[in-house]
């Protein structure tokens, strides 16, 4: 049960879930998750937002409380023009504002998670995720240049079960820095996770030793590795490669969090500080090094990949 | 000018704290935060930045202009974690054969029960620890106070170069004078006695060079780095790790 927890936080539901859920539990549950997820439907993009009306033309802001338009979002890098509120966004959106233009090439897209351990309505579940998402799965690996500098990429979708990690999540990310490894090319990650997928049980925690393994190859042959946590980065994917990088960075009050907030309260009962697990905290506690707004990530990432570029295979492959 | 004044010159007020020296002679500063264990210490600035065309691991003690800043930044008195993210990304600089350079202002590492706690003494000897083996040229330049440990874990480096009014010192002659006289009045005196103008340092043979404070300093100081880092640069990691210990091995 362990896993479900951050995930129940991370859709925002207003309902108290306990620490062990008793069995009679669990229809309602069910229907009350049936509900919600209808709701999302209609309010992909924010998921936290179900109690206000949204419309075709407007989105709601959880932070300020204000409506805004669809179109001036957009035009905005889903950043909330009033409180700079950072939407989350797809992956294609996202390489669309960061990588030089038609510089993507995406890799291993046809890999798809399979019900290995028959987890109860777990088929409907991933194809329902493709199906809003338009992905295969919950990261989107490729190839980019960013600022003229060639990188290896990886962004995780909240649209496709909250960026949890399967098999193949970890399978794809792991094929990446391999990838990346032999072309002594840097890794640039954007994390989103609700952690690692209880549907895949076990496999899907043995995901994080398999990427850490390869994270460490990869920085021991002399590579770069940025990643940038994005809200909600939590569970098994802090635990693991969001938090090997060797720069960190994060998108404004981005939270960053092991167990969400929900889940310690029920352990400690207490309340845990709003404040206490979003970006600026995080990083004052010493885990970031950097927060870099969405507007201002294309200069950054740019300058910070020509500072890392790798002169002398650069020179050994000509 | 007596070796007191020389103290009261290196803490004096509208001196160019390390910010100052960062921006004046590299680019495209970008700060990293934190020791990915504890916190991130506001006393130490750290990043990576541009030196004309190559890019280094800049590393400072500030102290902080404002009262505001000041007391954020603790009048550049480092708690463990300052020292810990140094270090660490000084061990980034050498995975990406990055050339250190370091700016060193404090009155000495901060002396308290959190930092006691956090192992204050531990922090500062993995930083000599670790410096002494890094396969990286170091460049340390005291700019203004050298307070002791506090200093050298920021200062087990390649070369180390002392502004004309700077001070490096094995204690503040303050608290030399009132642990070896009971007064602390007699600090001009301890001063004196204690040898740590950059003039007495350079006859010592504990710096390499002595930077003239005049209007040209940024830009000749500039140049200098450049010329170091590039000479150094040419050096494989091996030949730098034994010249350091050479260093410090003949002192």
């Amino acid at each position: 049960m362990r896993f479900k927890r951050p995930k129940n936080t991370l859709e925002g539901e207003g309902k108290k879930s306990r620490l062990f859920p008793k069995d009679k539990s669990q229809t309602k549950d069910k229907k009350e998750k049936a509900s919600r997820e209808k709701v999302n439907k209609e309010a992909k993009i924010n998921r936290e937002s179900k109690d206000h009306k949204e419309s075709k033309e407007e989105i709601y802001c959880k932070k300020c409380k204000k409506y805004i338009s669809r179109i001036d979002l957009e035009k905005s890098l889903h950043i909330c023009p009033f409180c700079n509120h950072h939407f989350m966004i797809s992956p294609k959106e996202r390489i669309k504002i960061l990588c030089d233009e038609n510089s993507f090439v995406e890799h291993n897209q046809d890999l798809k998670s399979v019900n290995i351990l028959d987890f109860p309505d777990y088929d409907a579940k991933l194809e329902k995720a493709i199906k809003t998402s338009g992905e295969n799965e919950s990261v989107l690996c490729g190839l980019c240049s960013i600022g003229g500098c060639e990188t290896a990429i990886f962004i995780m979708n909240g649209e496709f079960m909250m960026g949890s990690m399967g098999q193949i999540t970890g399978e794809k990310i792991s094929r990446l820095f391999e990838y990346a490894t032999d072309k002594s090319l840097p890794v640039l990650g954007f994390s989103l996770s609700g952690g690692a997928r209880m549907q895949e049980g076990i496999i899907s925690l043995m995901q994080m030793a398999k990427v850490s393994s390869t994270v460490k190859r990869h920085s021991d042959q002399g590579n770069l590795y940025i990643c940038v946590l994005t809200n909600p980065t939590s569970g098994g994917v802090t635990a693991s490669f969001a938090m090997q990088a060797d720069i960190i960075l994060a998108e404004p009050d981005a939270l960053v969090c092991f167990a969400g907030p929900r889940v310690i309260e029920q352990t400690i009962r207490k309340k845990v500080p709003e404040e206490l697990q979003r970006a600026t905290s995080v990083m004052e506690n010493g885990f970031i090094d950097d927060i870099v707004s969405r507007k201002a990530q294309k200069t950054y990432l740019g300058l910070l990949l020509k500072m890392h570029e790798r002169k002398e295979v650069k020179n050994a492959s000509i | 000018m007596q070796a007191y004044d020389y103290v009261l010159k290196a803490r004096s007020k509208g001196r160019n704290t390390a910010i100052d020296f960062i921006n004046s002679i590299f680019s495209s500063f970008l700060e990293m935060h934190g020791d990915r264990r504890f916190k991130d210490d506001p006393a130490i600035i750290a990043g990576i930045a541009y030196l004309k065309d190559i890019p280094c691991t800049v590393i400072g003690v500030e102290k902080g202009k404002s009262n505001e800043e000041k007391q954020k930044r603790n009048l550049g008195s480092a708690h463990p974690e300052g020292y810990r993210k140094a270090l660490r990304q000084m061990k980034l600089a050498e995975k990406f054969k990055r050339p250190i350079v370091l700016f060193v202002d404090t009155p000495g590492a901060f002396c308290g029960l959190e930092a006691e706690q956090r192992g204050q003494g531990q922090a500062i000897a993995e930083n000599l620890l670790e410096m002494s083996a890094l396969e990286v040229p170091i460049l340390s330049i005291l700019i203004g106070e050298g307070g002791s440990g506090g200093a050298l874990a920021l200062a087990l480096a390649n070369e180390v170069w002392i502004l004309e009014n700077g001070v490096y010192s094995v204690i503040s002659p303050e608290g030399c004078a009132s642990i070896l006289w009971k007064d602390p009045s007699k600090a001009s005196e301890a001063a004196q006695s204690l040898k740590l103008t950059s003039k007495d340092l350079y006859q010592l043979k504990v710096v390499e060079r002595v930077i003239k404070e005049d209007e040209l300093m940024m830009e000749k100081l500039q140049a200098d780095i450049y010329e170091f880092i590039k000479e150094s640069l040419k050096k494989d990691g091996q030949t730098l790790k034994t010249q350091r210990y050479m260093r410090f091995r003949g002192i």
